[in-house]
């Protein structure tokens, strides 16, 4: 089985400073890792090609300027087969759709794939909304929310889907993509003797020339029909509630309170 | 000893001293004022006393000193030796209300404060400075005074040392009310006997800290943490004395064993990044720099493969470390919640014969029948035992605990260990640490006992 794994390098502190005269983030100084997203992406394809047997392989494909090569890295160290890099100044600027069509042609040139892995969204842009339209660009179908996988097969997977309302257990045929939740398996941690062992690994570079399609109005901000008029940080809001009553009467509100919020099920 | 029992009176002159609402009479006191987290030692209080500053701590002192009524300082409860238990009744004087920053002093790199700041405010607003107060016990709701009064320890004691390494200067109150000023904001000080240094660790039998002043260090900038799992419990206490050799001395080298990292994820429900292995060890590097820091722990995971660990686990973000350390910090929890009862032994040990003692004691599960974890700092030889009660009946769990504590206090005699390396004696290990004193030693804590508090009114019936 051929699985891919979609992942991003984002700035490692969760402390995000946004420019908001130009809308971007700010990433100078900022030590940067993988998407912790991705991190579940990846564990959880580890777990999909251990159930599918030793021919089976994992590829991680990333977006981004030459640093991104270390987030690459450490997926080798975390046990993925193979990876490629899309760089290419071209591809720079772009926004989810240009994202998702850029990465499908990174798809389409190392693949085909029976199973792509993203997680749920990223910790920068939070759109969550690259894995849903890479599939489109791929013309296969996908599910989205995925909290477990529940049964791996020759030529399916059984999984579960958190709906805000309810759980749906799923069948989906290969090939297809999907996102999952943060927690569906407890990632692993990067490991020294893989590293040792990859150190040498050769990574596939992609730019607009290697693409099946060539047109650079696909791409990056040409391609991009997506206008941030303004970028900020969300404002943080506190909120304190006050229960009145006997204690009875505070714990049934408390209790009310929770299930409201979904803190409760 | 021959106190005075309390009476209306007494408690209306403690009312006169730190007003009605500060004193909570006998009768009023609730369940959580009678012991603290651990040891099976439980005695209610004739008067629950909280002062507000170091006078009234000082008027209290000497009214109880006066009227020869047993005091006994209290913090936040979270002590695991009975050190805060009131045993014969009389005052508990509670510092929790103490809660005050005095001041950060950044050209000396010093913060002053009241006791009853807990250990996570200090860390807190020490961060938001840029500064670090290194002393990291497990318990992180503990105040401040009393990991003074037991010279906790905690994770970090490997590389930075423990907290008597970071106190200053103490304000104390002396069992007559006297007020005196130990130490300072001085770097060094030979003059005379270090009474600061004393009174850390005196688990309130001494006198009562009504003020601190600790010593802070820069940030460090960068810290990564290593998972390395070993195939067996030897082989990985075994690898320490090399590990701490190798490179720049780890910030941490803690010791888990695969039993207590279910146990922990059970208390979770949340996965540990690995349970594959029979043991591992856990080392934090931290530095002023990633460099210094990838230098260092690079050096350590090849000293590792060395000594026959089964690979080396990287963390290096915080949801990494979260992911480790949360379970970490649930182990102790987590035991308990797998039984009925258990206490503790606290034992130090040089750390060449570390790997020796944590092997006996897990040979004595088989030997006493009693299920036995352990967790500990295994970089500064400080191992936690714990004996669990399971199904025992009440007679045989009390035979089969001081039996196996007999055998592991003896064997760390014969270790050239200490009783206790972090929680303190309190009333739960006096017997032990009386076995483990020679006469002239145990004459000289007496007596320094029976100069600070002539009438032993301070904290009866702890520590000598």
């Amino acid at each position: 089985m051929r699985i891919l794994v979609c992942i991003k390098q984002v700035p490692g502190t969760t402390q995000v400073e946004i420019d908001e005269k130009t809308g971007t983030l700010r990433r100078d100084g900022v030590a940067a890792k993988m998407n912790p997203f991705d991190l579940y992406a990846l564990e959880t394809a580890m777990r999909v090609k251990a159930a599918a047997g030793p021919d089976s392989e994992v590829t991680v494909l990333t977006m981004g300027p030459p640093q991104c090569e270390q987030v690459v890295r450490e997926a080798f160290m975390m046990g993925a087969d193979k990876g490629a890099i899309l760089s290419d100044r071209a591809f720079g600027g772009a926004d989810v759709l240009a994202t998702s069509y850029t990465l499908s042609q990174g798809a389409r040139k190392t693949g085909p794939y029976d199973l792509v892995v993203c997680g749920k969204q990223t910790t920068d842009g939070d759109t969550a909304q690259v894995g849903a339209e890479l599939a489109e660009w791929l013309g296969i179908p996908h599910v989205t929310n995925v909290k477990s996988v529940d049964d791996v097969a020759a030529d399916h997977i059984d999984l579960t889907v958190d709906l805000p309302d309810c759980e749906v257990a799923q069948r989906i045929p290969f090939p297809f993509l999907m996102t999952v939740e943060k927690g569906i398996f407890e990632p692993r941690l990067p490991s020294y003797k893989l590293r040792c062992a990859t150190e040498g690994r050769e990574i596939l570079w992609l730019a607009l020339a290697d693409m099946p399609d060539k047109d650079p109005r696909h791409y990056g901000l040409n391609g991009s029909p997506t206008q941030v008029k303004r970028i900020f940080p969300p404002e943080l809001r506190v909120e304190r509630i006050a229960l009145g009553g006997d204690d009875k009467k505070k714990a049934a509100a408390l209790a009310d309170l929770l299930e409201e919020r979904k803190f409760l099920r | 000893m021959n106190f005075e029992k309390m009476r209306e009176s007494d408690l209306e002159a403690l009312r006169a001293i730190c007003g009605e609402a500060r004193v909570t009479p006998r009768d009023e006191i609730g369940e959580d004022f009678c012991h603290d987290e651990l040891g099976g030692a439980y005695s209610r209080p004739d008067a629950r006393v909280c002062p507000l500053s170091t006078a009234e701590i000082s008027a209290v002192m000497r009214y109880a000193f006066e009227r020869n009524i047993p005091v006994t300082v209290r913090g936040g409860g979270t002590g695991l030796v009975g050190g805060a238990v009131p045993l014969e009744g009389g005052i508990l004087l509670d510092t929790s209300m103490m809660t005050n920053i005095l001041e950060l002093d950044e050209r000396n790199m010093t913060l002053t404060l009241e006791p009853g700041v807990l250990l996570m405010d200090v860390a807190k607003y020490v961060e938001e400075h840029g500064l670090f107060y290194p002393p990291d016990p497990g318990e992180k709701t503990a105040t401040i005074g009393g990991n003074i009064s037991t010279n906790a320890g905690g994770m970090r004691a490997v590389k930075y040392g423990v907290t008597r390494d970071y106190v200053r200067g103490l304000e104390v109150v002396m069992p007559n009310g006297d007020v005196v000023q130990l130490g300072g904001k001085v770097v060094k000080n030979s003059s005379g006997y270090a009474l600061k240094d004393l009174v850390v660790g005196s688990e309130g039998t001494l006198c009562v800290i009504a003020k601190a002043i600790l010593r802070l260090v820069p940030m460090p900038k960068a810290k990564i943490s290593l998972l390395v799992p070993f195939p067996g419990v030897e082989a990985a206490i075994r690898a320490i004395p090399d590990v701490i050799k190798a490179s720049s001395v780890p910030t941490a080298v803690e010791f888990m064993e695969r039993e207590v990292i279910l146990a922990a994820e059970r208390f979770q429900a949340r996965k540990f990044p690995d349970n594959s292995a029979d043991a591992y060890l856990l080392l934090t590097f931290d530095g002023a720099s990633r460099q210094e820091v990838d230098l260092a722990w690079e050096t350590a995971a090849k000293t590792c493969l060395g000594a026959g660990a089964l690979d080396v686990f990287i963390s290096d973000t915080q949801e990494r470390n979260e992911s480790i350390w949360s379970a970490r910090g649930a182990f102790l929890e987590a035991i308990k919640a797998s039984t009925t009862e258990m206490d503790e032994c606290d034992v130090v040990v040089p750390r060449s014969n570390f790997a020796e003692f944590v092997l006996y004691s897990h040979r004595l599960q088989e030997k006493h029948g009693v299920r036995i974890q352990s967790f500990g700092h295994a970089g500064d030889g400080n191992i936690h035992i714990y004996v669990l009660r399971d199904s025992l009946g009440d007679e045989q769990w009390r035979k089969t605990l001081s039996a196996v504590f007999e055998d592991l206090y003896a064997k760390a005699r014969q270790l050239r260990g200490q009783v206790s390396g972090e929680h303190g004696i309190g009333c739960a290990k006096r017997p032990y640490l009386a076995e483990s004193l020679p006469p002239t030693l145990r004459a000289v804590m007496r007596g320094i006992k029976s100069v600070f508090d002539p009438k032993g009114i301070l904290n009866p019936g702890k520590v000598v």
